[in-house]
């Protein structure tokens, strides 16, 4: 017997769940999404993703060399800001700027701030954010089944019907990986299921944008809109993918609710009285810089604690 | 309706099957037994035996040091070797008794009650006191303090914790599947002494046999019930438990007396039992010993005193070199440096382990997952509380109720960035509690 244990501080035994693995199951649940995206807009799409990804990767792991930091593209985080990234992407935008938008996203937003954990703001969206910016042409601009036209929220702002059956299935003009509602909803049950996701910020986010767009979207009860502004734009793919991110949401669980209803009312906001016909994105990032006051109002009562200061009221 | 529980907690893997079929067999102790002066929580029991004396199995050779006390006996017939500090499982050096063993057992007479039912309130506490009856689940308070609350007419629920919900254990398991009448026995001692209460046994539903046995045995008990629980860790937890019960939710500023609840646990009423019925001290208990790294994992009916080498010995030594062993379970237990170390009142098993799970990741960054958040059965952000304790922000920590914590370490469990979440809050609590004792 070897005289020299092991002694740490309880407990003794870890869960399977490492970060890792959760990172894994966030890729393994945007293939559908991306499998669709490349069959919708061909082969460019698949590159796109491949270059995003790398582009993250890369990125982490020259700026960890730099500053003598160790490695972290292991935990796969920058796999998955890569592939989200290129997911909200048109697919005829030029590679170097998809590269670009890579670069933003880990150096600037990720790793100047602390790298995993510590970043206040969605590495993925704000590269989106900052590539709508500079270059608003080629990321405005999508083209379906070879044609440049508009996508269907920007139909629909126009006054113009859309196709909600196409719209579910992803037959549409946009960005590679928002058009298909099913194969997002595919993917977001895996991270329900698996326990990676709840329901709080997703659930709470549709609802109220739905909510909004009922009350004061001047379509009344026109469910084929409100359909229409549900499955189009990325809301799904923000809703169940973006707005979930960990590091950019709050901890607590009811400010997770009152998170969820802020980027709903947000993106109703930007969609109908903006300029833009989407919303989802800037949503997003303003909700992620209210995260540290949202957590602030909302510590949760111990347990116990609730009880004993009804018992004060009543007193 | 789904099986009462808690909001929060994890599933571990239970590992109970590695012993949770072995019948209790006693184990006598040989050579030297070491009785640590403080085994419970409350001043230390003062030695009334000298080096040199001969002392008998079942005779007292500490008195308790208080109200909040309780006395020591000897586990042995023997010779009082030497009074001095020696180092006790969780790493302290305590004043102990050490006493050879003869190896005769020679038992002293006990003072057996003809009818337990005439006895009255303060006989049974004076009795419970005698013995030296303190929580035998790990907290060490006094059982007699604990049955002596300011109004015994407001408590309603006493419950006997037979959740067992640390993986790995299955000393109370053994104890209910075996002995369940002296259980039954010792709760109808404890309902004596609260007249308006009901006694409700809180089993985990992984042990379907346990809830069948208890069923039946209080089927003709009026004042008794068996209670089915989710198995979930911590549902032994004193609070989660009362709340899983009763419905009713205390902090940690509150007795279990204050929701009207008492809770003891298996081997504590078994024992209450032994006192009050045979006039039999606080000398034995049932231990489990198990772990991938032992040979035949078993259940003993230890000597309290004998050490924890003896008891791998006898479950046949190690089958594998052992990173890690642990005194209690997995989740809440403490790493041992040494076997040579005593058993106590308050310690229920012997763990080995091949691979040491605690040690074997890297620390990584927080991703904000909340998986804390969802595991803490106290309701508590635990990354957050992690985070103000390492800043040492007292105050936040407070705020952010970091002093209700029960220190169940689910929270370190489900971690996938492996942080050592339990640890700094723990240890912090440690800190905010010194602080508050200076200043009052």
């Amino acid at each position: 017997m070897s005289d020299l244990l092991n002694v740490t501080s309880s407990p003794h035994v870890r869960d399977k769940w490492d970060t890792q693995k959760i990172m894994g199951l966030v890729v393994i649940s945007l293939l559908p999404a991306s499998i669709f995206g490349i069959c919708n807009f061909g082969v460019r799409a698949l590159i796109m993703i491949l270059v995003t990804i790398a582009s993250c990767v890369a990125s982490e792991w020259i700026y960890e060399k730099i500053v003598h930091k160790k490695s972290t593209i292991s935990d796969l985080s920058a796999v998955v800001t890569g592939l989200l990234l290129a997911l909200n992407l048109p697919h005829t935008l030029p590679y170097w700027m998809a590269a670009l938008g890579g670069v933003f996203a880990i150096v600037v937003v990720k790793m100047l701030f602390g790298g995993l954990g510590q970043n206040f703001m969605n590495p993925a969206l704000g590269a989106r954010c900052f590539l709508l910016i500079s270059f608003t042409g080629p990321m405005t601009s999508f083209a379906f089944d070879g044609t440049t036209g508009p996508t269907p929220l920007a139909l629909l702002k126009s006054g113009f019907p859309v196709n909600t059956m196409d719209m579910l299935l992803g037959r549409t003009a946009g960005t590679i990986g928002e058009t298909s509602v099913i194969a997002l909803i595919i993917g977001a049950v895996i991270l329900i299921l698996t326990g990676v996701i709840d329901l709080r910020i997703p659930g709470s986010y549709i609802i109220s944008f739905a909510v909004f767009v009922l009350l004061f979207g001047g379509h009344g009860m026109d469910m084929n809109y409100l359909v229409a502004q549900l499955c189009g734009g990325g809301l799904m793919l923000g809703a169940f993918f973006m707005a979930t991110d960990y590091v950019t949401s709050p901890i607590t669980p009811s400010g997770k609710i009152i998170y969820g209803i802020i980027l709903g009312v947000l993106t109703g906001i930007f969609r109908i009285f903006g300029a833009s016909a989407e919303g989802v994105s800037y949503a997003i990032i303003f909700g992620n810089l209210l995260v540290p006051l949202i957590e602030r109002v909302t510590v949760p009562r111990a347990f116990g604690i609730a009880r004993e200061k009804k018992e004060a009221d009543h007193e | 309706m789904g099986l009462k529980t808690f909001k929060g907690g994890v599933h571990p893997k239970d590992g109970k099957d590695l012993s949770k079929a072995k019948p209790i067999k006693e184990l006598l102790p040989e050579g030297e037994l070491v009785f640590p002066l403080s085994q419970h929580i409350g001043a230390p029991a003062s030695p009334i035996v000298a080096v040199g004396d001969k002392v008998l199995k079942g005779q007292k050779i500490a008195e308790a040091g208080g109200f909040v006390s309780s006395p020591v006996y000897s586990s042995v017939s023997g010779e009082v070797k030497a009074i001095e500090p020696r180092r006790v499982a969780v790493g302290d050096m305590v004043n102990s008794i050490i006493i050879e063993s003869d190896g005769n057992f020679t038992e002293v007479e006990y003072d057996e009650a003809d009818d337990v039912t005439k006895l009255s309130r303060e006989e049974i506490i004076d009795r419970i006191k005698e013995a030296g009856i303190v929580g035998m689940g790990g907290a060490g308070f006094p059982t007699h303090v604990k049955l002596s609350p300011k109004e015994p007419d407001k408590i309603d629920y006493i419950i006997a914790n037979c959740a067992e919900c640390e993986p790995y254990l299955t000393s109370d398991y053994r104890r209910m599947v075996e002995e369940p009448e002296k259980l039954v026995e010792g709760m109808k001692i404890i309902l004596q002494l609260f007249p308006n209460a009901k006694g409700v046994f809180g089993v985990e539903d992984n042990k379907p046999d346990c809830i069948e046995k208890l069923s039946a045995l209080v089927s003709a008990e009026p004042r008794m019930e068996v209670c089915p629980l989710m198995t979930k860790y911590p549902q032994g937890g004193e609070r989660q438990l009362i709340y899983a019960v009763t419905g009713r939710s205390i902090n940690s500023r509150m007795l279990p007396a204050d929701a009207g609840c008492i809770v003891d646990n298996v081997e504590t009423m078994v024992a209450v039992y032994n006192a009050v019925k045979f006039g039999r001290p606080l000398i034995n208990r049932i231990f489990t010993v198990t772990g991938d790294a032992v040979c035949e994992p078993r259940n003993f009916y230890i000597s309290i005193g004998c050490s924890y080498r003896q008891l791998l010995d006898a479950a046949g030594g190690l089958v594998a070199p052992a990173q890690k062993m642990i005194a209690g379970g997995p989740m809440m237990g403490f790493a041992l440096f040494s076997l040579d170390v005593p058993t106590t009142k308050t310690t229920s098993a012997l763990l080995c382990m091949t691979k040491d799970e605690a040690s074997l990741y890297e620390t990584t960054a927080c991703i904000n997952c909340g998986r804390c958040v969802e595991a803490c059965p106290e309701n508590l952000v635990p990354s957050r509380l992690a985070d103000y304790a390492e800043h040492k922000d007292m105050a936040t920590f407070e705020k952010w109720y970091g002093l209700e914590c029960v220190e169940c370490g689910s929270c370190s469990f489900v971690c996938p960035a492996r942080r050592p979440l339990a640890q700094s809050v723990k240890t912090m609590k440690k800190q905010v509690l010194a602080e508050k004792r200076k200043k009052a």
